[in-house]
């Protein structure tokens, strides 16, 4: 019977082209997709704390009280760039994610850029440092939360020189974001009058043993040492430094720190260290408000300043999807970043501020100092506040970036 | 001041002392794999995850019990060498018959399973842990300043390195394990209880390195990642070294751990790739390693 196969044929072909899976018959649904490090040297600074963070955000829109439903999903990217693109592929493609979160490390934070770009879906880096992500390879799909190494070395850098710490040693990561960070916290110290004396690359990640590196910065007299490194590295720098006596008469600032590393250290050696985060927990009463809401679905580990980003960008993003309606907002990525950018952001974490035409978020930067083992009364209280850069001073100027899709 | 290669003389005494104090940690890391290799024939790929559970149970013993530094110091190796040796008898004894890389590839899988337990129960950043008060401050040798800490790591490890030697060349017990790895048939038959004794071997291997964890805890940053930053080197000290040569391992410990300091002062960028650079020319001149018999 022809005309029954071909009948039947065409139902098939109906079938295929009618949409499955999670997109089917569920036009208010919004996914979120929460990409990290779930297993590795970073899985304390973002991992499963960003992914209770998310969730906090969600609750605190009340999305279900608005009509729109949220799912969360998360995933390890292992720290490789082609993992973490692979996954944010087949989310996107096969899962119907609209929106990517989190992505720290550098690498993984550019692969993932052009994925979304390319499928014009929604992306903010809420916890890679590099200043890329709104400068050459910038995006109109992505927003660039947290903090960057322009903003880190800007903050702990100048403050450093103008308290009188005006000849600087270097120990650096012998790779991109070592070197980076050194880069730019060199122009600062020199802008703000300083001298740079010298640095010591090195081999990352074989070195646990600073002793040599510490003893020879010691010996040139430079006032402070500069850390551009990162995680254990930033540790075990801090801890031998202590030891080898070199707090008595260095400063020690570290350029990418996190509340978790201080918390790993300790107050009893990390105490004077120098550092710049743009959320503590014990900031102001909405922070303390924001970490009492989320600590029960992450005890043992507060939330540091890409948890917060996590967040805050959830809650911008939820409150734009809201704005201009989830058929909309899942339909053009661009569009829903341009009304992001449009609105102030507002949150009990980073408080208000502009979103720049680049993607970066005007978060203000705060220099804080660790605390001595007296003044903290808690393992989590760690940090006073030196001073704060507002959001506009604190990073790149818009023009210095060369952002491809920014009309000069 | 007298000048050595356009560095002043006391900072160059100065790298020379810390190139030995880094170089106890390789000698006392590798000392156990040479042991665990010379007797068992087991490429001992945990050894980096034993070490880092060394620092761990230090920390436990420290954090759940109120158990101090020096307690620690003998409780750890203690623990995880018997931990160790519920591994031999579990899981290493089968694959004593087959070749070595399947004991290679056993060990490294038990090493990142280990370290995956260690991550999921405490993170990865690491805890703190302090420098017993006995042993804190310095010393100004005038050159440099030496934190005792650190003079008491090299004092350890030195006793702890003639010790091992001691009692594997010149003691019965020694002679007997020896003995065993020659002929384990022979000694069995003289009623020598073999399987025990390459349990206890392994296990006091395991204890080394534990023992190195333990007086790495104040001074490194206690994280499940500590010991994969060690093994490399280590493994590459003890291939130098010879394969299985307890003298080679702590004289090469020592010695690499000088070369890579003074690589650290004149050109830091290269200072893990000078190991290596030595094991080339080591392994190019001879084959079966500086103390290795002929291979």
């Amino acid at each position: 019977m022809p005309i029954a196969r071909r009948t039947l044929l065409a139902t098939g072909a109906a079938a295929a082209v009618l949409p499955r899976g999670p997109a089917r018959a569920e036009a208010a649904r919004i996914r979120i997709g929460v990409l990290n490090d779930q297993s590795g040297p970073y899985r304390d600074d973002t991992g499963m704390t960003s992914v209770a963070c998310c969730r906090q955000a969600i609750a605190d829109f009340g999305a279900t009280g608005k009509g729109i439903e949220v799912d969360v999903m998360f995933a390890d990217h292992q720290n490789k760039p082609d993992v973490g693109a692979g996954i944010a592929r087949q989310w996107i493609d096969r899962d119907g994610v609209d929106f990517i979160v989190d992505v720290p490390n550098s690498g993984v934070a550019l692969a993932v850029q052009s994925v979304v770009r390319d499928r014009n879906k929604v992306y903010v880096n809420t916890s890679a440092g590099t200043t890329k992500l709104t400068g050459e390879q910038c995006s109109p799909n992505m927003l660039h939360w947290t903090f960057d190494t322009y903003m880190l070395a800007h903050s702990t850098g100048g403050a450093l020189v103008r308290s009188g710490g005006d000849s600087w040693y270097f120990l650096t990561a012998d790779y991109a974001f070592g070197q980076q960070l050194q880069k730019d916290a060199s122009v600062f110290v020199e802008q703000a009058g300083g001298k740079v004396l010298g640095a010591s690359a090195y081999p990352f990640p074989e070195t646990t043993d600073f002793s040599s590196l510490l003893v020879k910065a010691q010996a040139t007299g430079a006032k402070v040492l500069g850390l551009a490194n990162a995680g254990s590295d930033t540790q075990n720098c801090i801890k031998q430094a202590q030891e080898f006596g070199l707090t008595a008469q260095m400063k020690i600032a570290a350029l990418l720190i996190f509340l978790n590393d201080v918390h790993a250290v300790g107050p009893a050696i990390a105490q004077g260290l120098v550092l710049t985060e743009s959320f503590y927990w014990d900031l102001n009463d909405r922070t303390r408000a924001f970490t009492r809401r989320v600590l029960p679905a992450t005890p043992d580990n507060y939330p540091n300043m890409n948890h917060a980003g996590t967040y805050a960008a959830t809650l911008h993003y939820l409150k734009a999807v809201h704005d201009m309606g989830v058929a909309e907002a899942k339909k053009d990525g661009i569009a829903t970043v341009d009304r992001m950018k449009a609105m102030p952001f507002e949150d009990d974490c980073f408080g208000s501020g502009r979103i720049r035409e680049d993607g970066r978020v005007l978060v203000p930067a705060h220099l804080f100092q660790v605390k001595t083992p007296a003044e903290s009364k808690s393992p989590w209280d760690l940090y006073k506040l030196l001073a704060t850069t507002p959001g506009e001073q604190a990073f790149r100027p818009l023009a210095d970036g060369h952002c491809a899709f920014v009309k000069s | 001041m007298m000048m050595i290669l356009g560095y002043p003389a006391p900072l160059l005494f100065g790298q020379l002392l810390l190139g030995l104090i880094n170089g106890a940690f390789y000698a006392m890391l590798s000392l156990g794999l040479a042991v665990i290799f010379g007797m068992l024939n087991i490429i001992n790929f945990a050894h980096g995850a034993l070490f880092m559970m060394g620092a761990f149970v230090a920390w436990m013993l420290l954090n759940y019990l109120g158990i101090g530094y020096f307690p620690a110091l003998i409780l750890a190796p203690l623990i995880v060498g018997a931990f160790g040796m519920v591994l031999e008898r579990t899981l290493i004894r089968p694959l004593y018959k087959l070749d070595h890389l399947y004991g290679l590839l056993l060990t490294f899988g038990v090493a990142l399973v280990i370290e995956g337990l260690f991550r999921n129960a405490y993170g990865s950043s690491g805890m703190p842990y302090q420098i017993p008060a006995v042993l804190g401050g310095g010393t100004n040798l005038g050159f440099m300043f030496l934190p005792n800490y650190r003079a008491w790591v090299v004092l350890v490890a030195i006793v702890m390195c003639l010790g091992t030697w001691l009692v594997i060349e010149k003691t019965r017990l020694g002679a007997l394990l020896r003995a065993a790895t020659e002929n384990p048939a022979m000694v069995q038959a003289f009623g020598v209880n073999v399987p025990r004794l390459i349990t206890l071997t392994y296990g006091g291997g395991v204890a080394l390195a534990a023992f190195a964890g333990v007086l790495a805890a104040p001074i490194y940053s206690v994280n499940p990642n500590m010991g994969t930053s060690f093994i490399n080197v280590v493994f590459a000290v003890v291939v130098i070294g010879g394969m299985g040569s307890i003298l080679g391992s702590i004289l090469t410990g020592f010695g690499l751990g000088v070369i890579e300091g003074l690589t650290k002062v004149f050109y830091p960028q290269a200072s893990s790739t000078v190991i290596f650079l030595v094991m080339v020319i080591v392994l190019l001149a001879r084959p079966g390693g500086l103390f290795g018999k002929a291979a």
